[in-house]
Order: C-alpha cells, then sequence, then structure tokens
C-alpha cells in the first residue's frame, strides 16, 4: 500500500512534478512517467539571480538548475514549466529568514519554502492544471489508513536521506494529493536510476547551502539588508564579557566567533532579542529537559491526548529524543525528554515521531531548563 | 491535437517564400561575400539586393541599412553607439518603462555604470506624454529612444512627433521598430527617426537576422569590433542567407501588407469581441489607443494568466504573458504595471498575437476553450468568491477522494 501511494497506484493520472534540476526529482519524475502517468514539471523560479550571479551550482533554484531541469523535462518528453514566485518566496521565506535572525531565533527557510511555496501555491497551481496529485522528490511516504480513514506521513525508507523533518507541517488535504515517488528508494536507487535513464544530473551534487544566500554567509546576507545593532556578550549572571555587532550573527550553541579569549570552551546560551544581549556559558548551560513549541501542526488533523510518548527530532540531523508530548492551548505543545538534550534551538523546527510516522511537529518557542544531573561536565 | 499559435511577437514561422530562396545561400552559393575571387561574387550580390529590399520596404538609401543578428543587437548597438561616439557631449538618455529588454535592460545596465537615464511614464492606455518628455530634455541628452509599437499590448507610439522634438532639441533619436515593422507601413523618411532596428523573425524571416536603419550622417560607434563588414560599422562576416531570407521577408511585406492587416484587424476584432461577450470581467488593455492590427492584451480579473497559459498550451494553444525573453519565465509584466494596471488584474492578463496563417477557426477554437477554463479557474479563486459572493467550488482545503 506504501509503495503504490507514493507511486499513485496503478492509475494513469495528470501528476505536476516540482523539478529542481537535481538528481532526485528528476529521477521522481522520470519514474511516474514510466508508471504511466500524464507528468508535467515544473521549476519554481524563486530568487533574482541576475548580473552574472547565476546562483550557486547545486543550489535548488539557479538559472542553471532550471536549465537542468528543462533538459531532463525534454528527454523524458514531458512538458515543462517555470513559474515565477519570486514575490511570494521573498514575503514568506526571506522575510521569515531575516526576521528570525533578527528576533534571536534560527530559521529553518527550507521547511518554511515547503509549507508555503511547494505545498500551498505549487499545489495550486498543480490543482489549476487539472492535476490529480503534486510529486516531488522528498525522501518520504504518505499512505492511506482505510480503517482510520487518514493518510499518514512517514519516513523515506532510506533513514539516511529521510526528509520527513521537513513536512511536518503537512494538512490531510495536502497529503491526499501528494506523492513522493523516492519514498520507497535509497539514494543509491535513485542515482542508479538516473544512469539508467541516462540522466546527465546523476552525477549533481546535493544541494545543502541555503539557495538565496549566493554569495558570502548569511550573516552578510542579513547585514546588507537590516541595520546591525551592535550589544553586549554576558554570562548568565550578567557580567559583561564582550561585544556583538548583531544579535543574527549568532545561533544558540555556537562556540566560534565569539571574540572572548582565554579560560574554559564559552558557547551562545541564549540570544536575548529585548536586552539585544548574547549569553555565553559553559557547554553544560546548553541542555535543557525540554521545550515548548508553538504553531503545531498534527498530521491527522487532530492534537493528541493529553500524553503521547514520541520520539522528537529538534534539527533535522538528530537521532530524536524520546519525549512526552502535550498539547497546550490552540496549536501549541509542551515536550519533555527523557534525557537532557543539547542547544535546544528557538526557532528551529521540534518534529514527533512514533515510529516511522511523523505525528506533527511544531517550531520550538523556547528551552526548559531544568535540575539538570550531570556527572564531570559530560554527558 | 489541432495546433493553434497565437504568439506571433514571440517569433513567426518562416515564409514558405523565404525558405525557398535562401536554400541556394546554403546549399550552392556558400562562399564569403568579402571574398576577391568567384566564389564570393554570387553571395556578394545576393547581400546586396538584400540590401535593397530592406531599404525598398524602409524608404531609405541602401547605404543606410546594417545588417545584425537581432532586434537585440540593433538596440544595443543604437544606444551604446550613440553614447560612445557622444562621448564628452552628454551622459543622460530618455526612454520610456514600457520598452522591450533589449532596450529597457540595455538602459538599466547603462544606469549602473553611471549614466542618468530618464524613463518615461504611460498612462492607462500604454501612451507617453510629449510634454514630460519635453521637459525631460537637458543639455546632457544625447539619445531619445521610444519602441514604435510595444510588445505585449500593441500599442503604437506617436514615433513622428517624438522625432520631432528630438530634431528642435538636436537629440539622436532611436525607435525599436521590432513589433512594427513587416505589420504596418513604416517610412523613415516621413518619421524622420535616427535610427531604427528591425529583426527578421518577427515577420516571417527566419533568426539571427536583423537590420538597423541608421540615417547618413548620424555618428555612432561600432558594438562589434573586427572586419570591414557593414561599412566599418559591424564586424562579423554576413549572415548571407539569413539576409537573403529577411529581403525577400520585406519585398513580401510590401506586397502583401494591406490584405494582411486588413485579415488580422477582422480576426483580432472577433476575438475581443467573442471574449468580452462571454467572459464577465475582462479588459482589453490598450483599447483605447492606435494598435498593431495582430496583438491583443486581454486581462481576465481574478485569475492568474500563468495559469491560463499552462491549460491553454495543454490544449494546443499557444499564448503568452507578455515578452518571452525572460527565459521562458512568467513574470508580472513591467509595461502592464506602468500602465497602471491594479495588481489583481496584472497577473491575469494573456497576450494573443496573431499571424498570417491564422483562420477563423483559430479564434473559435480559443472561444470555445477560454470561457470554461476561466470559468473554471475562477471557481478555485477566492478573490472571485469573494467579489462575486459565489462559492468557492473546487477546494484544496479539502481531503480529496481518489
Amino acid at each position: 500500500m506504501g509503495e503504490s501511494m507514493s507511486r499513485g497506484g496503478g492509475g494513469r493520472s495528470r501528476v505536476v512534478v516540482a523539478m529542481s534540476g537535481g538528481v532526485d526529482s528528476s529521477v521522481a519524475a522520470a519514474l511516474l512517467k514510466e508508471d504511466g502517468h500524464e507528468v508535467i514539471g515544473i521549476a519554481m523560479q524563486l530568487w533574482d539571480y541576475t548580473e552574472g550571479d547565476r546562483g550557486r551550482p547545486g543550489s535548488c533554484c539557479s538559472t542553471d538548475d532550471i536549465y537542468d531541469a528543462r533538459r531532463v523535462a525534454d528527454r523524458l518528453g514531458i512538458p515543462f514549466y517555470v513559474v515565477n514566485m519570486e514575490r511570494a518566496f521573498y514575503d514568506e521565506v526571506v522575510r521569515y529568514f531575516i526576521e528570525s535572525y533578527t528576533d534571536g531565533r534560527t530559521p529553518n527557510p527550507c521547511l518554511k519554502c515547503n509549507q508555503v511555496v511547494k505545498f500551498e501555491l505549487l499545489m495550486r497551481k498543480a490543482m489549476e492544471l487539472e492535476a490529480a496529485y503534486l510529486a516531488t522528490g522528498h525522501y518520504a511516504r504518505v499512505e492511506y489508513d482505510p480503517v482510520e480513514e487518514r493518510y499518514r506521513l512517514l519516513r523515506g525508507l532510506d533513514r539516511n536521506k529521510d526528509q520527513s523533518y521537513f513536512l511536518f507541517t503537512m494538512t490531510q488535504a495536502q497529503l491526499s494529493r501528494t506523492l513522493f515517488p523516492l519514498g520507497g528508494l535509497t539514494k543509491g536507487d535513485v542515482r542508479q536510476h538516473a544512469r539508467r535513464l541516462g540522466l546527465y544530473v546523476a552525477w549533481k551534487e546535493e544541494s545543502q547551502e541555503i539557495c538565496f544566500v549566493t554569495n558570502g554567509s548569511y550573516p552578510e546576507f542579513i547585514a546588507d539588508r537590516v541595520n546591525a545593532v551592535p550589544g553586549e556578550i554576558t554570562d548568565r549572571d550578567g557580567n559583561v564579557l564582550g561585544g556583538h555587532n548583531g544579535i543574527f550573527n549568532y545561533t544558540v550553541g555556537q562556540r566560534k566567533g565569539l571574540g572572548i579569549g582565554g579560560g574554559d570552551p564559552l558557547y551562545v546560551l541564549d540570544i536575548d532579542r529585548a536586552g539585544n544581549r548574547i549569553i555565553v556559558g559553559p557547554e553544560e548551560g546548553l541542555f535543557s529537559v525540554g521545550l515548548t513549541a508553538e504553531e503545531v501542526n498534527w498530521v491527522s488533523g487532530e492534537p493528541c491526548g493529553a500524553e503521547l510518548i514520541v520520539r522528537s527530532k529538534v534539527r533535522y540531523r538528530h537521532d530524536g529524543v524520546e519525549s512526552i508530548l502535550m498539547p497546550v492551548g490552540g496549536d501549541g505543545a509542551v515536550v519533555r525528554f527523557r534525557r537532557p538534550e543539547r542547544a535546544i534551538t528557538p526557532g528551529q523546527a521540534v518534529v514527533f515521531y512514533r515510529g516511522d510516522e511523523v505525528v506533527g511537529g511544531g517550531w520550538i518557542e523556547g528551552r526548559i531548563e531544568g535540575p539538570v544531573r550531570r556527572h564531570a561536565g559530560r554527558l | 491535437m489541432k495546433k493553434v499559435y497565437l504568439d506571433h511577437n514571440a517569433t513567426t514561422p518562416v515564409h514558405p517564400e523565404v525558405v525557398d530562396v535562401m536554400i541556394p545561400y546554403l546549399k550552392e552559393e556558400w562562399g564569403n561575400p568579402s571574398s576577391i575571387h568567384w566564389a564570393g561574387r554570387g553571395p556578394r550580390k545576393a547581400v546586396e539586393e538584400g540590401r535593397e529590399k530592406v531599404a525598398d520596404l524602409l524608404n531609405c538609401d541602401v547605404s543606410e541599412v546594417i545588417f545584425t543578428s537581432s532586434g537585440s543587437e540593433g538596440d544595443n548597438l543604437a544606444i551604446k553607439g550613440v553614447l560612445e561616439a557622444n562621448r564628452g557631449k552628454g551622459n543622460h538618455i530618455i526612454t520610456t518603462k514600457v520598452e522591450h529588454p533589449a532596450v529597457y535592460g540595455t538602459c538599466k545596465a547603462l544606469e549602473k555604470i553611471g549614466y542618468k537615464v530618464t524613463f518615461l511614464d504611460v498612462d492607462g492606455d500604454g501612451m507617453i506624454d510629449l510634454d514630460q518628455l519635453r521637459s525631460a530634455i537637458t543639455s546632457e541628452t544625447v539619445l531619445i529612444s521610444v519602441m514604435y509599437a510595444n510588445n505585449e499590448t500593441g500599442v503604437i507610439f506617436p514615433i513622428k512627433e517624438i522625432a520631432g522634438i528630438a530634431r528642435e532639441h538636436k537629440v539622436t533619436f532611436h525607435t525599436d521598430a521590432v513589433q512594427g515593422i513587416g505589420k504596418v507601413p513604416i517610412d523613415v523618411k516621413d518619421l524622420n527617426v535616427d535610427i531604427l532596428t528591425l529583426s527578421g523573425h518577427k515577420f516571417y524571416a527566419p533568426k539571427g537576422v536583423g537590420a538597423v536603419y541608421l540615417k547618413r550622417g548620424v555618428r555612432i560607434q561600432p558594438l562589434i569590433q573586427g572586419g570591414h563588414h557593414e561599412r566599418n560599422r559591424r564586424a562579423g562576416t554576413e549572415n548571407v542567407a539569413g539576409i537573403v531570407g529577411l529581403g525577400k521577408a520585406c519585398e513580401i511585406a510590401r506586397r502583401d501588407m494591406e490584405r494582411e492587416n486588413e485579415h488580422l484587424t477582422r480576426l483580432r476584432g472577433k476575438l475581443e469581441k467573442g471574449v468580452q461577450e462571454r467572459i464577465p470581467f475582462v479588459r482589453i488593455h490598450g483599447q483605447n489607443a492606435k494598435r498593431i492590427p495582430n496583438t491583443s492584451n486581454i486581462g481576465f480579473n481574478f485569475v492568474e494568466g500563468e495559469s491560463i497559459l499552462l491549460n491553454l498550451d495543454m490544449k494546443g494553444i499557444a499564448a503568452s504573458s507578455g515578452s518571452a525573453c525572460t527565459s521562458g519565465t512568467l513574470e508580472p509584466s513591467h509595461v502592464l504595471v506602468a500602465m497602471g494596471i491594479p495588481l489583481e488584474e496584472l497577473h491575469g492578463s494573456v497576450r494573443f498575437s496573431l499571424g498570417r496563417d491564422n483562420v477563423d477557426d483559430d479564434i473559435d477554437l480559443v472561444l470555445n476553450e477560454l470561457p470554461p477554463l476561466v470559468e473554471r479557474l475562477r471557481s478555485m479563486s477566492p478573490l472571485y468568491s469573494a467579489a462575486t459572493g459565489k462559492g468557492v467550488d473546487i477546494n484544496f482545503d479539502t481531503v480529496c477522494k481518489h
């Protein structure tokens, strides 16, 4: 059943595939076409790469990548369109990215892009083309549960590539119209398919970086767009240890670039937006016993009961920590970890799993510090 | 599936008569026109005959025609060539906000390297204000560049008046006539322009060839340097077959223009009337202005032009949302923005541009397909629902039963 949902069943449907020019979405399009679907490729132009700034190769939406996507579509013999979503991308993703950092949070622009650009705007575009489904090259699975009459969002079978973390905002309505053709495959399978199909993108590197930060680092990108307000770096007790040039330069858990010499290594423990302060301390100060989340999405559409045992992933590359999850208020949640977790970072996503299933997720609002029993400062 | 092509402002099919006269210059007469020997003679003669035919269409002397590779090259040559030749005399250009990217983008790039550029506003019908033009001219102004007809709306500018104003102020005047040439009679002596750009593939010649009219005595620096081709104004071995084709297309344009105009005006009228009768909340942009006869830019409220175009493409109907010169991407048109078209209408604009091969059946197909398509897209639009009180029929906030 999982396989059949990820590839749209045995019937022939019109499917719009979000094509980025990378290996994954190219193979996704090719497999759907092989299954007999009427496939339409769409690439989204999200950022204005002009004047020789063609974007970083391997980022998802540079001019060269759109060209790659077009070549793949031509090779597959499917219609291909480029839709311009620069404005929405700027308003919904880039602005969010800048504001998060200037608010002392660490954003996740790829997740936001999935939420508002791919599965809202592009989904709408697909429906306007009378497509039955929107497909992407994510490593995740959708399954229909006929007993509970609802869709389940599951991890990709390739545990190393699983991207379900980036999809926690998906609703039942979206899942019912979504295909993840790569959900049952490994990255190796996908590269093999790419070679078998003669897709010349088979060699392409993974996209890892933030696609719109094309030169320099993210702090430079933000510094070009906002006024940096210098402030103090202090310890927990308010003793001034140094200065900073804008809180957006920092993220919780950061050790490098603090400009404080001598003594034990210091880490960013907290970013105090109201006081425009960076609070640093030794590593043990980074550990939390839980967190609070906001804008929580329950994939089933219903919040879980009073308490649910889940594994919480607090960042993409995180194994997950066993936790007790409690819904709070309208769309909040409190998460208590079984063991203290390091560097809980406001602004990042926390995603709740039971087995392979994504129960839901939310955006980290704050950390719960507790009596942390530690031995010798090492965990 | 029947295929209907209504995007002639993007490009046109090569006229069969044009193809026929080009073939010998690909097969037998392949020589270099600059050669002194026998192989160059035929091609050289052909290039000069092509030049005569272009000159006949424009009503100018053969010495005033420079062949180029494209409209974009011609525009770049005109603008940068004039600025370069007038170094020290001034650094100010006047153009409009609705130019084709070949002019608009060039002027924007020049602005970045220190030139001063005035981009004239247009009104709701796409027309510039000649008083604004007059008052924009300064002692630093060395070039005025205004397009003959707009590629997105078809609106024709008062080129003769603008040329007159430029003359009064002793400023060089260039017009990008890429969308006008071959569609309406253009007489450079009557208009009194200094430089004019044309492109072959917009009127049934092949891609890769264009020309610039450069009035005798107007000073210009070449853009492409090298050999002594085109009387030192444009280096590069001549595109002989292309030039032969361009010449033929000019000849055909002179011969058929009147008849074609009647045909295109009638078909466009049928399209616009049909759309207005069958679909509510539409507006024809530039309808009150003088337009080239083949172009119709229609705004459909509450829907995105992009969605209409993609759906039309799937039905075999080729249209466009404006300039095709932005690598196939679909962006809100800078032309319609400049015309002050409200945002919700801006995104719902579609350009139909007709050509010599279009017939009544083509328009009938569009008039059959468009109304249900627009209705379906509107039924998904919350904006339409809010404006009309009709419910949203197709809601993707609900779970879909496959």
